[in-house]
Parts: C-alpha cells; structure tokens; sequence
C-alpha cells in the first residue's frame, strides 16, 4: 500500500468531480458515434474528390472504433481492412480520373442539392423507424451477451428466428428471417462487381497504356503498333510479317 | 497496470484506466522516436561501411553518436514549406495520416510475457490491416503537394503496397494456422522453449515462407531494393518531395516504425516472439507467471530478446539496402504477382498438409510433448484469470 499516493488521491477526488460521474463507455461511444456521422456529411459536402474519400476513410475508420468499442475486434479489423483498405483503391482512382481540370471539383446544382436533401430524408425516416422499432436494443441486453456466438440478428440472418415466440411452432407460423434479402444484396454485389469489370474493360481498350497494361495480353506496344498487328490480324497476315 | 493502480494505489476507476492507457501510448511513441534515433545514426554508419567510408565520426564524440539529435535539431529549425498550388489541408494532415498508422500497429505487439499496449484477440488481423493504412499518408502527400514527382512516387507505392499485402497477408497465415489463434500473445506462446521449436524450423514450408515474408515486409514498408515510391535518380525523392522540416522528419519516423514493426512481427510469428532461442529462464527455473518478483526478471529478459530480435530485422533490412540495386516498377510487380504470390500459397497448402501428416514433427526428440505446453498465459501475475468476464466486469466497474 501506498497511503500518501492514496491520501493524495482521495484529497484530490474529494471535490465533487464530474469525470467520475460519467459513463465512459457511452461517452466514447457518442464520440466515435459523431465522428462518425460527421465526417460522413463532410463527403457530401465536399467538393474535391480525394477530400472527400480522406473523410469516407474518417468515417470508416470511427465505424472501426465503435466496432472495437462494443469488443468486436474481428468486425473492426475487417471494417479497416475491407472498407477503409477499399476506400484507398478508391482514392487512387479518384487521383487517377480526376487528374484533369473539369473534375477536380465537383459542384451539384441547387436542384441536385434538393433532390438529394429530399431523398436522403426519406432514407433516414427509413432508417430511423426501423431501428426505434427494435424493442431488445431498449431493454438491457443480458441475453445477446450470454451467448454472444449467435446473436438473434445473426441467427436470423440465417434463416432462424429466435426472436419470434413461435420457435417450436409448425413453420407457417414462424416468420422467416432475413436470409432472402441477405442473399438478394449478395447478388446485387455480384452484380455491380460484374458491370464494375465491364466497365473498367471498356475503358482499358481506349487508353492502353494505362498501369494494367503489364497485365494484358499483348505486350506493351505503342498505339501505332497495336494498329498495325490489328491490320494484319485481320488479313490473315502473319504479325511477324507485320514489320516488326 | 490499471488493476495496481485502483488496488494498490487507490486511484478511482476512470482515472487508472487513463493513466494506464497514457502510459502505454507513451511508452510506443518512445519505442519509435527513440528506435528511428537509433536506426538513423546505424543507417548511415553502414552505409558508410558497406560503401566503404566511415559515416559519422565527430557529432558527439567518438562513432558520430549523436548525428541522429543533430539531424532532429536541424530538421526542427527548418522553414516548413508549402508549394504554391498544394491543396494545404491534405498536405499538413499526411505526414501525421502515415504516422499514426504506424503508431496504431504498435497498440497489440506484444513485447514481452504481458508487456502489451492491448491485447487483441485478432491481433495479426488488427496489424495487418492497420500498416496498409499507412500507404493513405503517402497518397495523400503525393496529391496534395501539386507535383508530378509526388504524384508518380504515391502511384507507384499505392500499386506496389495493395500488390504486395496479398503475399503478405497468405505468409502471416501459415504461423496462425499452427497456433490456432491469430493473437499474437498466444502465437509467441505457443513457441516457447528451445529455438527448435520456433515456426521458422516447424516444417521445411514454413521456413520457405519465412523468407517469402521478408521480402514481402521490406516491400511493404518501401525500402531498398523496393523503393520506388522515392527513386531518387528518377523522381527527385517521390512522394516527400515537397515536404521540409518537422513534416518530413513524421514521414521518416513513421517509415522506421514500420520497420521495426514488420521485423518484431516477423520475430513474434516466426522466431519465438520473446522466446529466446535457449530457454535461460525456464532452465534456472524462472517463469513468467509465478507473481513474484523474479517473473520482472523474466520479462525483461523476453523483452531484450524481442527488441535484439526485431532490431536484427531492421539491421538486415539496411544491408540489403546498402546491397542491392533498386528494382523497375515492372519488376517489382513480376516479383510479387508472378513468384511470391503462388509460391506463398503453394507454401500455405504445404504447411497445412504437412500439419495433417506429421503434426508431431519429424525428429520428435526435438518436439516438446503436447502436455507440456503451457496453458498459464491465460493467467496473469498472482494466477488471477484474466478472461473477457473478468475484462467484463471491470467495464461494469468503471460503469458505476
């Protein structure tokens, strides 16, 4: 024991200290929580594109925080490595694209910014009902933490209602879980991940001297020369013959 | 560290955990400020002997000690400059960007038994994820000071560094596999004992896939022969072309911390962690977790064997620098995507089989048996569990 650090501490702590009163783990919570949603205006609001994809990476980064906070230190590992290593792939190609002028600084119409201001509303009254609507995040949460492989939400993701009183009941009565719409947003993924490569293939075809040009099949050749082995592909000319 | 302040020195909750959490933070910054001091002064005396010249000699003394604190002093006076067309937000945030990703690697290295900013139970994960972040720093200073010879320099890490975490990445598996666990206080556990049975020597797969992650770190943290970021023959000095003084100076800090960072990591995942190669404190009958005042001892040795460890890596990393001629892009890309990358994962597939086929190894003298592995590094000091329940009820502690 140490009694004068101690006497000094309690002397120190005697006068009616707020800090002590607060809960931490909401405090930071709130704070993460605002970061959060902060820097996710500042994207919208910003007219620069790297600007813009330093605050996604922001935002991103205190989603982490939050993840990290409520101990899911997988889901927040994962979130810096997939969102905000993704956002990074994003930033090079906003450098890349918006090298020239016209597209350094994006600036929507006042008629943009209302379209956008209206539907962004509809989304969060969405949001918002649908997740005031959850009667467990209002109790406390004793039964998600004593088994917290499988919460009720990731059973239901599976297929699997625990919520429901009707677990033991014939299947009609039970309300399916949210496994069709899991799956509906995978192949949505899937499907902008396709018409992500189409058009990332289209494009490569008109500048081929871009980075990826290593990874192509034709060797690096000037656009004059792809032109020329073009021709004489289509005469059925050898390439070699071509001149090279 | 929280628990003696609240029990012994009888600090309220709150404030425990602050100081405790201070400390640690302090202690990081340390170990890279003063690590990069280090490095620095070692950098430029072996360039000098692998050059043949003497490098420093007069600053302080004998040896050039104390070039490193010159070069901080002059650095610390220099006019922080902006070029004219520089986007200034981006350009001031950037070197602190690649800085505290470096710093945030730190948080879960385990330095010792129990010497650990925060122990993640996904570490490697949570280190992994966090150096690639540094790369953003670069990005950002590249496209923010208005220069083409930044610009090439961020493109050229940018591609190189996403190019160069997928090796990575599958190198860092293969010692998680064989620990079953991806922290990395139990990887270094797992290792205890003789050197034989470090994961370096587990297998002939892991031994090549050691060295496939020596290449792959020192590609990820932008050393020679990988540099390409900062060719100075080609881009002036790439992406920190613009920078000056104390700005500058974050970026160089940031690039030795993640040296050090990749080498302890490489120490922890393939070299024992704090493990020395002869078990000196289990042979004098010392352990890390009696609670008496020897297990201090104990650490300290650990923590002497991780630093000498991952220093080692960081020396080896300067003289292959001082070595070898830097690499074009395009090599650079062939070495990782057309040999690292399906070398490393013919490697994983042959360690996983391997671990089917011969989980006791081949010379079972050499092994310890299975019972003998320690389960205590789930105990701390005094033989109080520490599990998130207890970690629970702490939170519910400061709660109220």
């Amino acid at each position: 024991m140490m009694p004068g650090i101690a006497t000094f501490a309690d002397a120190f702590l005697a006068a009616p200290l707020p800090l002590a009163a607060i809960n931490w783990h909401s405090f930071f919570f709130l704070l993460f929580a605002a970061l959060a949603c902060g820097f996710a205006v500042a994207v919208v609001a910003a007219e620069n594109v790297v600007r813009m994809a330093l605050y996604l990476v922001l935002s991103l980064g205190a989603t982490a925080g939050l993840f990290f906070l409520a101990g899911a230190e997988f889901v927040g590992a994962m979130q810096l490595m997939i969102y905000v290593g993704g956002t990074l792939v994003l930033l090079v190609f906003g450098v890349m694209l918006t090298a020239q002028a016209p597209f350094v600084s994006i600036k929507g119409s006042g008629r943009d910014k209302v379209v956008a201001g209206v539907m962004g509303a509809v989304l969060l009254a969405v949001l918002l009902q649908a997740a005031l609507s959850v009667k467990a995040w209002r109790a406390p949460a004793i039964g998600v933490v004593a088994n917290p492989a499988a919460t009720p939400i990731g059973m239901a993701l599976v297929g699997v209602r625990v919520d429901e009183p009707g677990v033991g009941a014939p299947a009609k009565n039970v309300r399916p879980g949210y496994l069709l719409p899991f799956e509906i947003v995978s192949i949505h993924l899937l499907v902008v991940l396709v018409g992500a490569a189409y058009l990332a293939r289209a494009k490569r075809r008109k500048t081929p001297r871009a980075i990826e040009v290593a990874a192509s099949v034709e060797p690096p050749a000037s656009v004059a020369e792809h032109a020329a082995i073009g021709r004489d592909r289509r005469r059925g000319g050898s390439v070699l013959a071509g001149g090279r | 560290m929280a628990d003696f302040l609240i029990n012994t020195v009888g600090l309220p909750a709150w404030l425990a955990w602050m100081v405790a959490a201070v400390v640690a933070a302090v202690l990081i910054l340390h170990v890279i400020a003063g690590g990069a001091l280090v490095f620095i002064w070692a950098e430029r005396k072996i360039a000098g002997r692998i050059q043949d010249r003497l490098g420093p000699t007069r600053t302080g003394g004998k040896f050039g000690w104390l070039q490193s604190l010159a070069d901080g002093i002059k650095l610390l006076a220099k006019e922080d400059l902006m070029p004219d067309g520089a986007d200034g937000m981006l350009f001031r945030i950037a070197p602190y960007v690649s800085f505290c990703a470096s710093f945030c690697a730190f948080i879960c290295l385990p330095f010792a038994f129990d010497v650990v900013g925060q122990r993640l139970n996904v570490g490697v994960f949570f280190v992994i994820a966090v150096l690639g972040l540094e790369v953003f720093g670069v990005i950002l200073a590249g496209y923010a000071s208005a220069s083409k010879w930044s610009l090439f320099g961020a493109m050229r890490e940018a591609a190189q560094v996403v190019s160069y975490e997928v090796p990575l990445g599958m190198c860092v598996v293969v010692p998680v596999m064989l620990a079953g666990s991806m922290d990395l206080v139990t990887i270094a556990e797992k290792q205890a004992g003789w050197f034989t049975n470090w994961f370096l020597f587990h297998d002939p797969f892991t031994f090549v896939v050691f060295w496939i992650y020596v290449t792959c770190a020192v590609a990820s943290v932008n050393r020679a022969p990988f540099d390409l970021a900062e060719a100075e023959s080609e881009l002036v000095a790439g992406f920190h072309t613009e920078y000056s003084g104390l700005r500058w100076s974050f970026f160089f800090m940031a690039e030795y911390g993640s040296m050090f960072l990749v080498s302890a990591l490489a120490a922890v995942l393939f070299m024992g962690g704090w493990n020395g190669p002869i078990p000196v404190a289990t042979l004098v009958g010392l352990s890390e977790g009696t609670g008496d005042t020897a297990h201090y001892l104990v650490r300290l040795i650990g923590l002497a064997n991780l630093l000498g460890k991952a220093t080692l890596g960081v020396l080896v990393m300067m003289w292959i620098r001082w070595t070898l001629p830097r690499l074009r892009i395009d090599q650079v890309m062939t070495t990782c995507l057309k040999y690292c990358t399906p070398l490393a994962a013919a490697m994983f597939l042959g360690a996983m089989l391997w671990q089917i086929a011969l989980p006791g190894g081949v010379v079972p003298v050499l092994r310890r048996p299975a019972a003998e592995i320690r389960e205590g590094w789930l105990q701390g000091p005094g033989g109080a569990v520490r599990s998130r329940d207890a970690d629970g009820a702490k939170v519910a502690q400061v709660k109220s």
